[in-house]
């Protein structure tokens, strides 16, 4: 999910106030909302495995990050980030098992540090957890896939919410570019195999895909940085992930990301490496 | 740190990491299969038994038939008329031998009731005592039956739950049965896929639990409307309503769920009672398919749901199995619940409730130990049991699974998790549900025969002791069929034949049984509990009157004692109140035991 929505940090000498709080410039906004959709879904309709297995994942992505960050970079990171991808491990991962949480928390926040390409980390490290872990442990884990309990207001708020947040750190374009499409590609996935529309349309209703609009696709490190080419490849990654529903993959919307969003930004930085150094000038 | 070398020993770990997953499936597979098929006298020395599938040499010959519903359910039909197939034991006619009665579902079909030979073989007598043709059009199909004698005459009689009107027969001493469903007062039509006899309130009469899955405003095969599909995977409360028909004495029974606080629209698939608490009541377990389970804590006369609090009731899943079972001979009850999981799209897991230490009384909570136990994964399943296979000592439990068998290279998996994670405004209409074209949910999955070592692992022997059938199971049911002093096996499978699994056990293993019979109590029993004090250790069992899925076990308990059992005491404690004691007990002995006056 998203690393940090918005990375710039805000001086603690500036204090507390509601308004900086929805600012673009607090990187904390993106954990308080994941928080709060956690808090809220466990307590009213138990989304969670458990507290244990929760709390377990983001222990894991923290300790990892922290021992990571130390080594690497030789100051003790800034933790915001890892805290999202262990809540995000916690609620999208389901399994009976305990070390999945674990694994998958401590393989996400690794990649980071070892899938790196001229100092970028180019996977959404718990994009690549998950369709690691998925891929590699389908009798022991799957992922979210049930409702908000049986009402259409919780819904609301989240989308609602959501919307504004990433809104706020300037990213709704990419939210409302994979929405748009995938409502398209369903259409047109109910035309090509017969299937209702409704049934189409149906997994977009569901929590997990509204983590993964608001936080994964919305990356800032690993998406590209024109906003014009950040809805060509979300779009992408809606095109595939039909292709791969097409071919009825049950995490088609993971793998999708797993594979666009990397090619994406080596296609980008091979751009990048073309264009001429500017020439400092002297005076 | 920069540089080469670490960077070198990060991607070695990172890989050791992404690996591990496949390491840790070896580790698991290796300690907890038995994957090798085994002949019998090399199961039977490894393993102590051995299940041998002999329904045709037994003369039975029974295939269960699933009902057509309404026209507009064709696309998803094999998914919708899923259940059905049944299995109870009863000894209906007191000849010491247990017979073996199954429900058909398909329109017109018959119901089976085989009366046991005592040579080996059954015969069906149904169509001879009036309990064949109950499916008849208009009236609904069978989904299960529970036998209990609700009038204290000596005789089983037969409650038989449908989707559609539900019947009770009365036993005329084990040669016919009267209907008496519109004398008693049952309602007209319930969807029910479970029921249970028990005594709730200790007045020497049985009542009677009926747990509702579709509302009971559906008619199936002429549906007012497409929107009759659960409204979530996992939190759906559009299902049937549940009922409680307290017995009256005098033939009738007043219902009075919402008095003794049974109110539940959960779609309830399996249910079982015993007294979890040592009050002397028997508490009700419902197992709740697209949801939580219920249990509701009994005082005597009203109910209280305690799911929550005990910790049985909180995480949503598919609830398929209601069963009881002392599995660490601590004098406790787990309770095993059956769940789905699929490989690569839905793993639940199921679940293996057991009582958390130093919990006990109001206080009561379980802990799940499903995956530390080795119990948990078993593909899409339905019924289980508990009970002593290898009479070695401690209960074995045995799952059957498999939902929809079609077309065995095509899954309808994909299609099914698409629509499950929808909203209920999508979930609920039948007609978003894509179509099923043939293929299969679930389907051809292996048996799981779980063997108990006695300190917390359980071991799966399924291949090795000869259950290798891959049909789509939903009942089980342990009888001692031919009086040898060992549990047989029963399976009904939908759309598939009744299987008998005769057990072979090791005679090196020693056992003991006890058939009940109450005066005060009710006369069948349900509810009384034995615990058997042996060799340093106790397990106790109780009589019940259903449980499992669509199942009932032999009224008798059975007790597997090991090898050189001394054998201190028995200690029976009757559903009266009343306690009785028997001192060194035979083994290898039926003992036949009346409550004392």
């Amino acid at each position: 999910m998203s690393q940090s929505p918005a990375s710039i940090a805000v001086s603690p000498s500036q204090g507390f106030s509601i308004k900086r709080f929805f600012s673009m410039e607090n990187r904390y906004l993106a954990p308080a909302f994941i928080t709060c959709i956690l808090l809220a879904g466990h307590l009213s309709f138990g989304i969670l495995e458990s507290y244990k297995k929760t709390g377990l994942a983001i222990i894991a992505s923290l300790a990892t990050e922290l021992v990571l960050g130390r080594i690497f970079t030789g100051k003790w990171p800034n933790i915001a980030s890892a805290y999202i991808s262990g809540i995000s491990v916690g609620i999208l991962v389901r399994s009976p098992a305990f070390w999945p949480y674990v694994i998958c928390s401590i393989v996400s926040i690794m990649s980071k540090y070892a899938l790196r390409l001229k100092g970028r980390h180019i996977w959404n490290p718990s994009n690549f957890g998950i369709s690691v872990l998925l891929f590699l442990a389908p009798e022991t884990v799957a992922t979210l896939s049930i409702q908000w309990g049986n009402y259409l207001l919780p819904m609301i708020v989240i989308w609602c919410l959501g919307s504004v947040i990433i809104w706020r750190v300037r990213r709704f374009h990419i939210t409302a570019t994979y929405v748009t499409c995938f409502i398209l590609f369903a259409f047109l996935r109910s035309y090509i195999t017969g299937s209702p529309w409704q049934s189409e349309i149906a997994p977009l209703t569901g929590p997990m895909y509204q983590l993964f609009i608001f936080f994964m696709v919305t990356d800032p490190k690993t998406t590209v940085r024109s906003k014009t080419w950040q809805c060509i490849v979300v779009a992408l990654v809606a095109l595939v992930e039909m292709i791969l529903r097409l071919e009825q993959v049950v995490y088609a919307p993971f793998y999708a990301l797993f594979l666009v969003g990397p090619a994406a930004l080596l296609i980008e930085m091979w751009f990048e490496s073309r264009k001429p150094v500017p020439v400092r000038a002297t005076v | 740190m920069r540089g080469t070398a670490p960077r070198a020993i990060l991607a070695i770990i990172f890989a050791a990491f992404v690996m591990s997953p496949l390491f840790i499936k070896r580790f698991e597979a290796r300690n907890n299969v038995a994957k090798t098929k085994l002949d019998v006298q090399t199961a039977v020395a490894r393993h102590g038994f051995y299940l041998q599938e002999v329904s045709r040499a037994a003369g039975v010959n029974f295939v269960h038939q699933a009902p057509t519903l309404d026209s507009r359910l064709n696309h998803i039909m094999p998914q919708v008329a899923s259940m059905g197939a049944s299995v109870s034991i009863v000894d209906f006619d007191r000849d010491g031998w247990p017979d073996i009665h199954v429900t058909n579902s398909k329109e017109g079909s018959k119901n089976a009731l085989y009366h046991n030979n005592h040579d080996g073989t059954f015969t069906d007598v149904a169509e001879q005592l009036g309990v064949a043709d109950v499916n008849r059009p208009g009236f609904g199909v069978s989904m299960g039956a529970v036998w209990g004698d609700y009038d204290n005459d000596g005789y089983e009689d037969l409650l038989l739950i449908k989707w559609g009107k539900p019947e009770l027969f009365h036993n005329d001493a084990g040669h016919g049965f009267t209907r008496v469903t519109d004398q008693v007062g049952l309602p007209p039509w319930i969807n029910a896929n479970t029921a249970l006899w028990f005594d709730y309130d200790g007045d020497g009469l049985l009542d009677l639990f009926i747990g509702g899955y579709y509302s009971e405003d559906v008619d199936l095969w002429h549906l007012a409307s497409t929107k009759m599909m659960p409204d979530s995977f996992e939190y759906a409360k559009n299902g049937g309503r549940k009922y409680l028909f307290h017995n009256l004495g005098s033939g009738k029974f007043e219902e009075v769920s919402a008095q003794v606080g049974i109110n539940s629209r959960r779609w309830a698939l399996a249910s079982a009672a015993a007294d979890l608490r040592g009050t002397g009541h028997p508490d009700l377990f419902i197992a709740n398919d697209y949801g939580v389970s219920e249990l509701y804590f009994n005082d005597g006369n009203r109910f209280h749901e305690v799911g929550e609090q005990t910790g049985v009731g909180f995480a949503p899943k598919s609830g398929m199995n209601a069963s009881f079972g002392d599995i660490l001979n601590q004098g406790r009850y787990a309770v095993y619940v059956s769940n789905i999981s699929e490989e690569g799209v839905l793993i639940q897991g199921n679940n293996l409730w057991v009582p958390k230490e130093g919990t006990n009384g109001e206080k009561l909570q379980f802990e799940n130990l499903a995956r530390d136990f080795g119990v948990e994964i078993g593909g899409w399943s339905f019924g289980a049991q508990f009970g002593d296979l290898n009479n070695d000592g401690t209960l074995d439990l045995y799952l059957t699974n498999g939902y929809v068998s079609l077309d065995h290279d095509k899954s309808y998996w994909y299609d099914f998790s698409k629509i499950a994670g929808g909203h209920s405004a999508i979930i609920n209409d039948a007609k978003n549900w894509p179509a099923m074209e043939g293929r299969s949910l679930s389907g051809y999955q292996t048996k799981h025969v779980w063997l108990n070592d006695g300190s917390g692992k359980f071991v799966d022997v399924a291949q090795a002791v000869g259950v290798t059938d891959v049909d789509d199971g939903r009942a089980v049911a342990m009888a001692d069929l031919w009086n040898r002093g060992v549990l047989d096996v029963v399976v009904a499978n939908e759309r598939g034949p009744l299987l008998i699994y005769k057990n072979t056990v090791t005679p090196e293993n020693r056992w003991i049984e006890f058939e009940l019979e109450g005066t005060t109590s009710n006369r069948s029993a349900i509810g009384a509990q034995v615990t058997l004090f042996w060799n340093g250790q106790h397990q106790v069992q109780e009589v019940s009157g259903g449980a499992g899925f669509a199942s009932q076990n032999q009224r008798r308990l059975h007790f597997g004692l090991g090898k050189f059992p001394q054998v201190e005491k028995a200690v029976i404690r009757w559903s009266s109140g009343k306690t009785q004691t028997i001192d060194k007990p035979a083994p290898s002995k039926l003992h036949k035991i009346k409550e004392p006056a």
